[in-house]
């Protein structure tokens, strides 16, 4: 990877920093918010170095990564953050950024009636929230 | 007494028996349960990125109309009680956000609504030694762990219903029926929630990590109060199994049908909203 100092002026940082309300630059990479995360074994960057890339502008590594449609915003890494940021709000704050394009990743065809018939109505009703 | 009770959209149908057996219970330890009347759906997720008050309007409307009929909401179900909970926590401290909302709804609201958990009730009205004394079918002998997940802890600032590292209503609530609460290390550990729908091996991952936990430290049962969590442990239990080759199967169930039978309101379990048979001895 190379890292450009262009990278930091686009708007990409100042978006996230919006959506989320978190000060990005908060983040010492201690790690803390990644040994916690109980998804994190599925993902393909760690949530740490999600904050790291977002602080670097490295827009397209965090938009196409798995990580940031993984979270499920259990709070457990914000709980732990010693520095007080919320990393959910931030992959929340990411994944509006695409969303808001008019993109979906979640479509209701296909889940099958039995798994429909069964499934508590919640769990739906987050996924539209969280997918589209 | 009577305590105003917002049951949420999954509690009327899936979790049927979550909604029966609360009722049920409550009645007997003498709290009416009193259905909020023209409630929404709370929208199963509380919005994390600062701008999206459309996502709040539903939670909010129905904090607004029951602060109009009570001081004190009921809540049973994790999600609706995160939601709601957090959205009034909002309404009361961001005045430039209550005030669009409430503008947007024509109402006025102060954020003074107290949410509460049912199981805060059963702590703080009841009392588990109170509650002890009703306990008519004991369950000692019992091994149940307690499985809180994320939403009824998390944020603890906001939420500040239990310590967020080492909870414990739980297992005062289980040692009041006269079980035994055992301690494992995922019992306050995300079960993958949603991603059941786009991602479900994650969730039969967690769930496998979760229960042979439990299991290993010698559980019968699983408790619980988030309908989603319910499912996400007791669903899988066949996926497991099949991916396993084998898998000691554990019933999972809402910590108000144990609390229906352990006052003697029932027999036996809805079998028809259980995937592993819900038979505790």
């Amino acid at each position: 990877m190379k890292l450009e100092s262009k990278k930091l002026k686009t708007d990409f940082i100042k978006k996230v920093e919006e959506l989320s309300g978190q000060n990005l630059y908060a983040c010492y990479q201690c790690g803390k918010c990644s040994a916690g995360c109980p998804i994190v074994d599925s993902m393909d960057i760690l949530p740490n170095q999600i904050a790291r890339l977002i602080q670097f502008g490295e827009e397209r590594e965090v938009l196409d990564s798995k990580t940031i449609w993984l979270c499920a915003a259990c709070l457990q890494c914000m709980n732990r953050c010693p520095k007080g940021v919320d990393i959910a709000r931030i992959m929340d704050a990411v994944r509006n950024i695409i969303l808001r394009k008019g993109l979906e990743k979640f479509k209701i065809t296909g889940l099958g009636d039995d798994f429909m018939n069964k499934i508590p109505q919640q769990a739906l009703v987050s996924a539209f929230r969280k997918y589209t | 007494m009577k305590i105003l009770f917002y049951p949420g959209c999954t509690l009327t149908q899936k979790a049927k028996n979550f909604y029966d057996t609360a009722v049920a219970g409550f009645k007997e330890l003498g709290i009416e349960l009193e259905e909020l009347k023209n409630w929404y759906c709370c929208q199963a997720d509380f919005s994390l990125v600062t701008d999206n008050l459309m996502a709040m309007l539903a939670a909010s409307r129905n904090l607004v109309s029951a602060r109009k009929e009570a001081a004190e909401l009921a809540v049973s179900c994790s999600t609706c009680y995160n939601v709601l909970k957090r959205t009034n926590h909002l309404l009361k401290n961001d005045d430039a956000k209550r005030k669009a909302i409430t503008d947007f709804l024509e109402e006025k609201y102060d954020g003074s609504l107290k949410v509460l958990h049912l199981l805060e009730i059963l702590r703080d009205n009841v009392g588990f030694e109170n509650l002890a004394k009703k306990v008519k079918n004991s369950l000692a002998g019992l091994k149940i762990a307690p499985y809180y997940g994320c939403l009824l802890l998390r944020p603890d600032d906001e939420m500040q219903f239990d310590n967020p590292e080492n909870p414990a209503i739980f297992e005062d609530f289980i040692h009041a029926l006269g079980a035994e609460a055992v301690d494992y290390a995922h019992k306050s550990e995300c079960c993958g929630s949603y991603l059941l729908i786009p991602s479900r091996d994650v969730v039969v991952a967690r769930a496998d990590k979760i229960l042979s936990n439990a299991i290993d430290k010698g559980a019968n049962l699983v408790i619980t109060s988030c309908p989603l969590c319910q499912f996400n442990l007791d669903w899988t239990q066949e996926l497991i199994k099949k991916q396993k080759g084998s898998f000691p199967t554990i019933p999972v169930f809402y910590f108000t049908e144990l609390l229906a039978y352990a006052l003697g309101l029932i027999k036996d379990f809805d079998k028809e909203r259980h995937f592993v048979p819900p038979i505790i001895r």
